[in-house]
C-alpha cells in the first residue's frame, strides 16, 4: 500500500491511530478526578508532541541513518521560525506560505552549514554544528536584531502590511484559509471533555506527511546508502561511492524537518524568541531520539512524546498535591514520602527525566523500541509454549 | 604494456624510506604477487595504488590514466577494487544489500538520490545481486548480517562485492592473514575460480608461499623498498638473493 510493505503500512497506520484519536487516549481521566492533571489532552500540548515529534523524525534522518550527531538542530528550528513570522507580518496570516518558507529557509541554511561542518566527522562535526547553532543564538540575541527582534523576539502586531490579507488593522490569527489555528471543538461525554482543536489537527496531518515520507527514505536506496555510510566510510570510498553528497542531503532534508517544526511552533502561537535556538533545545532533541531508538522509524516520535509529556505533566506536580495524594497516611510517613518524591517532580522533573533517561541508555540501548519489542517477544514466546503444551495431549 | 604501471615511485615518512624507486609493470589478465618481509613497502605501495597516500615521486598509471591526485572513489571507479587485509564490509548491513551497493554504484556512479523508491523495486540490480551471491555461494544467508558472518564468510562476502563491480584490477591485500589452513585452501580455490571465468587482473599481496606459489603467475620481491627481483614462480624459488632475503626455511 502506497508503495510500503505490510509492516511499514501497519506502523503508520498505527501513527494515524494515536494522532487522529490523541484528544481521547491522552484524556483516559475524567474532568473532576483527581487524577485529571494527567491528562494530557490539551491544544498547547498535543500540538508540541506533534511539533517535537516532526523535528525528532527528521533529526533521526541524520542521526539515526548516517549516524553523524549534530548538536545544533535548533538553529534550523529558529530560523524556520523566523522565516515564518515574516511571512505572517508581511504577506498573510494564512499558515501554508509561512510553513513552506520555513521548510525554504531551514533548508537553505542547512545547506551552508552542512557543507562546512561535514569536512569533518565524528565528535568535531558535532562541536561544529553546536557552534555554529550558538553562533545563530548570539547573533539573533544582539547583530540581527533588525531581522530578529533581539530578546523580545518577534509577534504578529496589529500594523503589520499583511499584503495578501488587507490588513484591516486589527491583530490577525494565524489560520488555514480561514479556519483559525486556536478554534477548538470541545465534546462532552459525562464526566469526559474531549478538546478537538484545529491546529493540532493541521500539525497531525503535517507529521503524518513527514513520518510517510521518512518510511520512504528509509527503505529507498538512498537510505540504503546512508545507513552504509554509518557503518563503514571507507568501504563506501572503494566502492566508488563519494560519502559528502549523501551526508550533505541528509543533512539539508533533516533541517528541512527541524524548519518545518520550526514553522508549525509559529503556525500554533505566533511569535519567535531566539532562546528556541539555544543549545538545550540541539540536546532535546538528541535525548527524544536515543530515548525512543535512534535509527528506527517511530522512535523518535514516542521519545519526543515522552519528553514532552515529563515537562508538561511531571513539572506541574506540587508539594501540595502530593499532601493531597498521600493524605491518608500517618502524618510522619507522609512527611517522609513527600520529601523523598519531592526532588522528582515540579522544578525537579529534569532529574526524573535524566533518570529514566540512564535507565534507558544502560538497560534498552535501542530505545523505548527496543523495550517493546522485548515485551512483544516476551509475549510470543509465552504464547508458543502454550500451544506446545496444548498440543500434547493430542500425541 | 602493463595494466598498471608504477615508475619510480619514493614515499618517505619522515626519515624512513618507505619507498625508493620502485619500478613495476601489472600485465593484463595475469596473476602478479608481490611479497616481501614486514616492513619491505609492501602495504604503502598498495596505498599509494589506491589513493589514500600520495607518493612524493614518480608516476603510477593505470589501464594509460594516472591514478595520483585523484580520490579513492575516482580510482575504485576507474576500475580498480582493493580486498582488505580484515575484511571491510558493512557490518550493520544484510549480506544482500553488501552487495546490492557496490551493483548501484556501479550504475549510478559516485552519487545519485533515490530516495522515494523502495531499494527491492530495482528489479535488475536485485537480479543481479542475487546472481553474485549464487556465484559465491552465499545466497541462503542474504539475510544475515553481515557482522554475524564467520571469517571465511566475511572475506567471501568482500570478494563479492569487489566483483558486482566488474573491476579490471583487483587488489589484495593479504587475502589469507589469520586464516586457517582448510579456509585459506576454500581462498585459493575461490580466486582460482574468480580468475578462470573473467578477464581480471590481480595483484595480490600475501605473506603466505602456498598462497602465492599457487596462484601468482609474475612475483615481485621487495626489500627495504625497493623491488629486489621481477620473475616467474619458478624462478624466484630458486634465485639465491630472494632466498637468502627473504624465503629463508619456508623455501624449503
Amino acid at each position: 500500500m502506497l508503495g510500503l510493505n505490510s509492516k511499514d503500512f501497519r506502523l503508520l497506520l498505527i501513527v494515524l491511530g494515536l494522532t487522529m484519536l490523541a484528544p481521547f487516549i491522552l484524556n483516559p481521566f475524567p474532568e473532576s478526578s483527581e487524577l485529571a492533571q494527567f491528562n494530557a489532552g490539551y491544544p498547547d500540548l498535543m500540538q508540541r508532541f506533534v511539533i517535537f515529534g516532526i523535528f525528532a523524525i527528521g533529526f533521526n534522518i541524520l542521526f539515526g541513518l548516517t549516524g553523524y550527531l549534530s548538536f545544533g538542530h535548533a538553529a534550523f528550528l529558529g530560523v524556520g521560525s523566523y522565516a515564518a513570522i515574516w511571512m505572517m507580518k508581511l504577506l498573510t496570516m494564512n499558515v501554508i506560505p509561512a510553513i513552506i518558507m520555513a521548510i525554504v529557509f531551514a533548508g537553505l541554511f542547512a545547506l551552508l552549514v552542512g557543507w562546512i561542518s561535514l569536512r569533518r566527522s565524528g565528535i568535531y562535526f558535532s562541536i561544529l554544528t553546536l557552534a555554529f547553532a550558538q553562533m545563530s543564538y548570539a547573533l539573533a540575541y544582539s547583530v540581527l536584531t533588525p531581522i530578529t527582534g533581539g530578546e523580545t523576539g518577534l509577534q504578529a502586531k496589529t500594523f503589520d502590511p499583511r499584503i495578501l490579507d488587507g490588513n484591516a488593522g486589527e491583530l490577525g490569527r494565524a489560520n488555514l484559509f480561514g479556519l483559525e489555528m486556536s478554534s477548538s471543538y470541545e465534546l462532552n461525554l459525562g464526566a469526559w471533555e474531549f478538546t478537538f482543536n484545529t491546529g493540532y489537527y493541521v500539525a497531525a496531518v503535517v507529521l503524518l506527511i513527514g513520518f510517510y515520507m521518512s518510511i520512504r527514505i528509509f527503505r529507498s536506496p538512498f537510505g540504503m546508502m546512508l545507513r552504509a555510510v554509518k557503518s563503514n566510510q571507507q568501504r563506501m570510498n572503494y566502492t566508488g561511492l563519494n560519502t559528502r553528497p549523501y551526508t550533505l542531503a541528509a543533512f539539508v532534508i533533516s533541517g528541512m524537518y527541524a524548519g518545518l517544526a520550526g514553522g508549525l511552533m509559529v503556525a500554533m502561537d505566533t511569535q519567535v524568541g531566539p532562546e528556541r535556538m539555544f543549545w538545550t533545545a540541539s540536546g532535546e532533541v538528541v535525548l527524544m531520539t536515543i530515548l525512543g531508538g535512534a535509527g528506527t522509524l517511530i522512535g523518535p516520535v514516542l521519545g519526543a512524546g515522552l519528553i514532552k509529556y515529563m515537562e508538561n505533566i511531571i513539572s506541574k506536580i506540587n508539594e501540595s498535591i502530593l499532601h493531597q495524594w498521600f493524605a491518608f497516611m500517618p502524618d510522619g510517613l507522609e512527611d517522609l514520602l513527600i520529601s523523598l518524591i519531592y526532588p522528582f517532580i515540579g522544578k525537579g522533573w529534569h532529574l526524573t527525566l535524566g533518570l529514566v533517561f540512564m535507565l534507558v541508555v544502560i538497560f534498552l540501548p535501542g530505545g523505548l523500541v527496543q523495550g517493546g519489542q522485548k515485551v512483544a517477544g516476551l509475549f510470543r514466546r509465552k504464547k508458543a509454549e502454550k500451544s506446545a503444551t496444548a498440543t500434547k495431549p493430542a500425541e | 604494456m602493463g595494466i598498471l604501471e608504477v615508475k619510480n615511485v619514493g614515499k618517505r615518512f619522515g626519515g624512513l624510506k618507505a619507498l625508493d624507486n620502485v619500478n613495476l609493470n601489472v600485465m593484463e589478465n595475469t596473476v602478479h604477487a608481490i611479497i616481501g618481509p614486514n616492513g619491505a613497502g609492501k602495504s604503502t605501495l598498495l596505498n599509494c595504488l589506491i589513493g589514500k597516500l600520495i607518493p612524493d615521486t614518480g608516476s603510477v598509471m593505470f589501464d594509460g590514466q594516472s591514478v595520483l591526485g585523484r580520490k579513492p572513489h575516482e580510482i575504485n571507479q576507474m576500475g580498480i577494487s582493493r580486498v582488505f587485509q580484515t575484511p571491510e564490509i558493512f557490518g550493520d548491513l544484510t549480506v544482500f544489500e553488501n552487495v546490492m551497493i557496490p551493483i548501484f554504484a556501479k550504475r549510478d556512479g559516485a552519487f545519485r538520490m533515490h530516495a522515494y523508491e523502495h531499494m527491492m523495486d530495482e528489479k535488475d540490480i536485485v537480479a543481479e545481486t542475487e546472481k553474485m551471491l549464487i556465484d559465491v555461494n552465499m545466497i541462503e544467508k542474504r539475510h544475515e548480517h553481515a557482522a554475524s558472518l564467520s571469517r571465511g564468510d566475511k572475506r567471501r562476502l568482500e570478494m563479492a562485492m569487489c566483483l558486482s563491480q566488474q573491476p579490471k584490477l583487483l587488489l589484495l591485500d593479504e587475502p589469507t592473514a589469520g586464516m586457517a589452513r582448510a579456509d585459506t585452501n576454500n581462498t585459493i580455490d575461490l580466486l582460482k575460480e574468480i580468475k578462470a571465468s573473467r578477464d581480471i587482473t590481480m595483484c595480490i599481496i600475501e605473506h603466505d608461499m602456498h598462497v602465492v606459489f599457487s596462484l601468482a603467475e609474475r612475483i615481485t620481491v621487495l626489500a627495504q623498498g625497493t623491488p629486489l627481483v621481477e620473475d616467474t614462480p619458478e624462478n624466484i624459488k630458486g634465485h639465491p638473493k630472494v632466498r637468502e632475503a627473504y624465503l629463508g626455511e619456508a623455501a624449503v
